[in-house]
């Protein structure tokens, strides 16, 4: 009994240079010939039982090993997020003040794929971070010089610096596969059916049947996450307590970019320098923030100096 | 499982005890989550620990390990006080109303017949009084005192929440209402579903936990209905199958029993087997038992299997003890009397109790074959490996042969799910290196045997000379070859007994089902309870049509399920003594007037009228037994007995240790500690990130959970010094380990018979190979005792004491 093999020929790639819409030190793009749909990963909580499948599976399908680490009296493994763990479960143990019982809360930590993207605005590498019209903020890790400033310039803390390559890393959203009609190899593999990937307006009605169930067993603030301060995110969770994200392993409260983003170093100028040439820019911004390739304290100092002025 | 997975999502309420779905069966858990998700259900786990089934669930009450039958007797104490009692049901479905035998007593926490010197009863007067007809005597009123449902009342009567409370630990108010939430489900239309895994299973006690939760179910008539059952969530992806396949040795395939030694002939065999009727009109499909057997014998020896030779019976081995189970194998070979040993995908240095035992008896063992696909710790028992394995390996003169094997995703074949699907699978690689299939494996051994036997002769060479084995590659049998000789086929014509000129069954036909299975010797069926898997329309188990007419999660063409693609068993309870469906809105079968149908086939003869046949036709009452007859070792009702090493004496019977017949080897019981010297309950068990001792073989399962720790409370952790993240070392009598700690709320002390009671926690994964870091395992400490009835060994409950020390250099 023989079942006809998958089909294995590579499908038609279609999230390509023409969907893009925001790219990193580099003037806005015309706006691309189509729009493509909002896309969202929605990330219900409230069902995750913190197997780590879409962990493993994340590692897998990017190809990534992490190291066999230690137990350092947690359940989180590796620790944090790191250049090869894009996405990290993170678990909690809250003791609802309300009715005195242990919630173990387990939040799969990532990037968020802001709609407005912090990282984006703060790096100074030309085409080293874009953004497409579905959402999708992307690093090309061609362009990137390794300088950490995504890292400052990311209200949640995602991206990491490789030390072997000097690149920065984090979730993709799996441009590669949703490129090709697939969703992302985390919510391919989530056993419960916690993430889910599709439209935005899907993924927010989904969202809306969840809190509808969870208030119905008690969680009166059961809400969505969809910060609004960075624009709304393309990676939205449904919480038990909305109205107390921090308590998700420090999910932001109301997370903003970093007035002081727009202003390190003068961010605003990048993108006049890279009409002259992407490649000098880079040598250029490579030589102003090489060194330990992370943002020093002294750029930051200048950074808070100009946002006492007028912002230009 | 009665039920199956896709089942479900048809709940009402899941009480997960027991077991930890989410975590160590997440994929099937989904079902779960469908269930909650879609229909409302509410989650209920009860355990020790706060586990990540608990982290999402509706109500969470912790239990101190091994007083689950406690808790359990308290809620049905709880139905039975409160009218929370489905009554058509258990008074039509149950044996409820028949008249327990005089003599029959409980008292103190023992029943009639004890003998404590064999730790065995006399369980003569533990049946039912028969009348002059043959036929049980029973009171549908239910007033006879000596009725069952009486007697069931009275036994559990002790158990009251502030009993369970005093047992388990549990807080009261827990208790209350999690027993109101499942009283609920005693309504005809609410169903609740029982998960449970071997968080029931390896205790002494475990056959008995889980009776008690069915009997539980059976009050609330949430047994043969959609949404409810007893679901039985198997630790291996192919578990079941072996099971199903009779791996043990006491078993022969379809949960026939292998003979004793007191059984000479077929005759004396038989007749203890193919119970008769208990009820008028009754059926019992037991009494199919020889074409079972005899189909068996037939698929074995073939031609050689005749009615002369009553089919080969004297071929088969008989049995001087109950069983050759794991424990006892380890035993004999403790004593030098067992000295070769197959070990196949088996990993007993990390899987049986008191690890330095397993190595002693290891070492005693002229030769060792592992067949795996994995370097296991087994394999290597001999190797020093510092602290992680601290042998003389000079010493050692076991030889040892590693066969490498394929693993199961480099095969094609069958596996069976929890829920009693075969699902074919295909080969998705090739396998490395040398790694050859299984059966290759065991082909090869069988030729080179025979050979010998033919070229020297030896004792009693029959058995092994006039094997089956047509195979069309006798080096390599494929799994199709396999699967059909399961499924079983027709070896010679049977005429139609209604019209001779038509064939009943024609020879060299695959069996439809097993059904029309014969005790003649004309048909072979290795199975009988795979029969249909591979039939003449081809293989079953390879169908993957998801269609599932108005939504009943049966999905009936997705692969087979055994019995006869079933996917409920008992279905016939699911409907009232009219055949009308208890919840119109969960039909699963319904008796037409002239018939059973529905969406699933019928566990009934499909003409058997509702009010006249049982639904529960295995067994010879046709009804189901919350009074078990003689058929549990420890008696009819359940009790609460302590694990062997308890923190506190048994509040209802304070000088029973552990179970009274649990079967103890002579060195073990010496080595059982006690609280005073092991002041904290240990349990032990499965993390999400890993399955078993395999996964630590994978680079990124490693790296997900990459090192063994222990887990306890806070309190306990303040009041040892002990700091997360540190080093701690746990013993038991048997034994120490070093480990990691976490220190967590999710374990609390449990206040029992008014002692404070801290928990330690123990995962399972770790060892001296693989990718992981090298660690122990709980073996190392649990005590060398299984259930009184199967002989799992108790894992889940034992006593150890930890302190904090300063960890190795890293
Ligand atoms: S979460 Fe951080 S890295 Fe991800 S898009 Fe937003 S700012 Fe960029
Ligand atoms: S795979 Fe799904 S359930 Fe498992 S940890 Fe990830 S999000 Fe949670």
């Amino acid at each position: 009994m023989d079942l006809p093999n998958p089909n294995v020929q590579s499908p038609k790639v279609d999230l390509t240079e023409r969907d893009v819409v925001l790219r990193s030190a580099s003037a806005v793009p015309p706006p691309p010939d189509r729009k493509l749909a909002s896309v969202a990963k929605l990330i219900d909580v409230s069902k995750c039982i913190g197997c780590k499948a879409c962990q493993s599976a994340c590692l897998e399908w990017n190809d990534m090993r992490e190291e066999v680490g230690v137990n350092v009296g947690v359940y989180d493994n590796p620790h944090d997020l790191t250049p090869n763990t894009f996405t990290l479960m993170r678990f909690t143990e809250w003791v609802n003040p309300d009715s005195g019982n242990l919630e173990w809360l387990i939040r799969k930590d990532g990037c968020m794929h802001c709609e407005d993207p912090g990282c984006l605005k703060a790096c100074p590498a030309p085409g080293a971070i874009v953004k497409y019209s579905n959402g999708i903020v992307d690093f090309v890790h061609e362009n990137c010089i390794g300088c950490g400033y995504c890292v400052k310039g990311c209200p949640f803390n995602i991206p990491r610096i490789s030390k072997v390559d000097h690149k920065a890393y984090k979730c993709t959203l799996c441009s590669d596969r949703v490129a090709v009609g697939q969703g992302p190899a985390c919510a391919k593999a989530c056993p419960t059916h916690c993430i889910s990937f599709g439209t935005k307006e899907e993924m927010l009605k989904q969202a809306e049947g969840r809190i509808t169930d969870l208030k119905s067993r008690g969680y009166a603030n059961a809400g969505v996450y969809d910060p609004p301060g960075v624009g709304g995110t393309h990676v939205i969770y449904v919480l038990h307590h909305a109205d107390k994200p921090e308590i998700y392993a420090g999910l932001p409260n109301n997370p903003r970019i970093s007035p002081l983003i727009n202003l390190w170093k003068g961010g605003a100028k990048y993108a006049g320098m890279a009409i002259m040439g992407i490649t000098a820019a880079v040598g250029l911004l490579h030589y102003v923030v090489a060194g330990a390739n992370r943002v020093k304290p002294e750029d930051e100092e200048n950074a808070k100096k100009l946002a006492k002025g007028p912002a230009s | 499982m009665t039920n199956s997975w896709t089942d479900i999502r048809n709940t009402d309420l899941v009480i997960i005890m027991g077991g930890n779905a989410a975590e160590c069966h997440p994929c099937g858990f989904k079902w779960v989550t469908e269930a909650k998700a879609n229909r409302g259900a509410k989650l209920i786990v009860v355990d020790p620990r706060y586990t990540r089934s608990a982290a999402v669930s509706d109500m969470y009450a912790p239990i101190r390990p091994g007083t689950d039958i406690a808790f359990l007797n308290g809620l049905i104490n709880y139905c039975i006080q409160n009218d929370k009692v489905q009554w058509d049901y258990t008074k039509a479905f149950t044996n409820a109303s028949y008249i327990v035998k005089e003599g029959f007593t409980y008292q103190d926490g023992l029943f009639t017949g004890y003998d404590e010197t064999k730790r065995d009863y006399n369980r003569s007067t533990w049946d039912y009084d028969i009348g002059p007809d043959g036929y049980v005597v029973s009171d549908n009123t239910l007033q006879n005192p000596r009725c069952v449902w009486n007697l069931l009342k009275q036994h559990v009567e002790q158990y009251t929440p502030e009993m369970v409370e005093r047992i388990c630990g549990t807080p009261k108010e827990k208790f209350s209402k999690i027993a109101a939430m499942v009283g609920e489900t005693s309504a005809k239309d609410k169903y609740m579903t029982s998960m449970y895994a071997l968080g029931w299973t390896q205790h002494s006690k475990g056959s008995q936990n889980i009776r008690t939760m069915a009997m539980l179910q059976l009050i609330l008539g949430n047994i043969g209905v959609r949404g409810g059952g007893m679901n039985a969530l198997r630790g291996h992806s192919n578990i079941q199958g072996l099971t199903d396949l009779g791996l043990m040795s006491n078993l022969i395939p379809g949960y026939l029993t292998i003979p004793t030694e007191k059984e000479v002939s077929l005759d004396t065999y038989m007749s203890t087997r193919g119970f008769k009727p208990l009820k008028p009109d009754q059926m019992s499909y037991w009494q199919n038992y020889k074409k079972f057997f005899v189909s068996f014998q037939k698929s074995m020896w073939g031609p050689a299997a005749t009615a002369e030779n009553s089919f080969a019976y004297d071929y088969l081995p008989k049995l001087d003890v109950p069983s050759y189970d794991v424990l006892r194998a380890f035993e004999l070979m403790f004593q030098g009397k067992m000295n070769g040993y197959f070990c196949q995908g088996f990993n007993p240095l990390l899987s049986f109790p008191n690890r330095k035992k397993c190595t002693v008896a290891l070492s005693k063992l002229k030769y060792l074959v592992i067949m795996d696909p994995l370097d296991t710790e087994t394999a290597r028992f001999w190797e020093n490996h510092g602290e992680h394995n601290d042998v003389d390996t000079a010493s050692i003169q076991t030889e040892v042969i590693q066969l490498p094997s394929t693993c199961f995703a480099e095969d094609e074949g069958s596996l069976v799910n929890s829920g009693r699907w075969l699902q074919w699978h295909w080969a998705g690689g090739t396998p490395p290196g040398e790694a050859k299939s299984d059966v290759w494996m065991m082909a090869q051994l069988y030729q080179r045997l025979k050979a010998l036997y033919q070229k020297e002769g030896g004792a009693y060479a029959d058995p092994i000379l006039n094997l089956t084995w047509n195979y069309k590659d006798p080096n390599e049998p494929t799994p199709t070859e396999l699967a059909r000789e399961m499924n079983g086929s027709v070896l010679e014509d049977v005429p139609d007994p209604t019209d001779p000129t038509k064939l009943l069954l024609q020879k060299g036909k695959q069996m439809a089902s097993f059904a029309t299975l014969r005790d003649d010797g004309k048909t072979a069926c290795a199975c009988w309870i795979y029969s249909g898997c591979f039939n003449e329309e081809g293989n079953n188990m390879a169908r993957r049509d998801t269609s599932d007419p108005d939504n009943t999660g049966a999905y009936s063409k997705w692969a087979f399920s055994w019995p006869v693609n079933r996917r409920i068993l008992y279905n016939r309870a699911s409907a009232d003594l009219t055949g009308k469906a208890w919840d119109p809105t969960r039909k699963l079968i319904e008796w037409d007037g002239t018939k059973w149908a529905g969406y699933d086939v019928p566990d009934i003869v499909p003409n058997a009228k509702p009010d006249v046949v049982g639904p529960f036709i295995m067994n010879a009452e046709g009804t189901a037994r919350l009074f078990a007859r003689g058929l549990m070792r420890e008696g009819p009702f359940p009790v609460h007995y302590e694990p062997f090493e308890s923190p506190i004496a048994n509040p209802i019977a304070p000088k029973i240790r552990g179970n009274p017949v649990a079967r103890v080897f002579k060195g073990d019981m010496e080595q059982f500690g006690d609280a005073k010297d092991f002041p904290y309950a240990a349990t032990s068990y499965r993390l999400t990130e890993h399955f078993h001792f395999w996964t630590k073989h994978a680079q990124i399962n490693a790296s997900l959970q990459p090192e063994f720790f222990v887990e306890i409370g806070e309190e306990l952790a303040k009041e040892k010094g002990i700091k997360s993240g540190g080093w701690v070392r746990v013993w038991s009598n048997r034994g120490s380990v070093k480990a990691k700690v976490v220190v967590t709320k999710r374990i609390v002390p449990l206040t029992c018979d008014g002692k404070k009671v801290h928990i330690v926690g123990i995962p399972l994964h770790w060892g001296f190979t693989g990718a992981a870091k090298k660690g122990f395992g709980p073996n190392s400490l649990t005590p060398y005792v299984g259930d009184a009835n199967i002989e799992t060994p108790e894992y889940k409950a034992f006593l150890v004491d930890i302190e904090p020390i300063v960890g190795p250099v890293s």
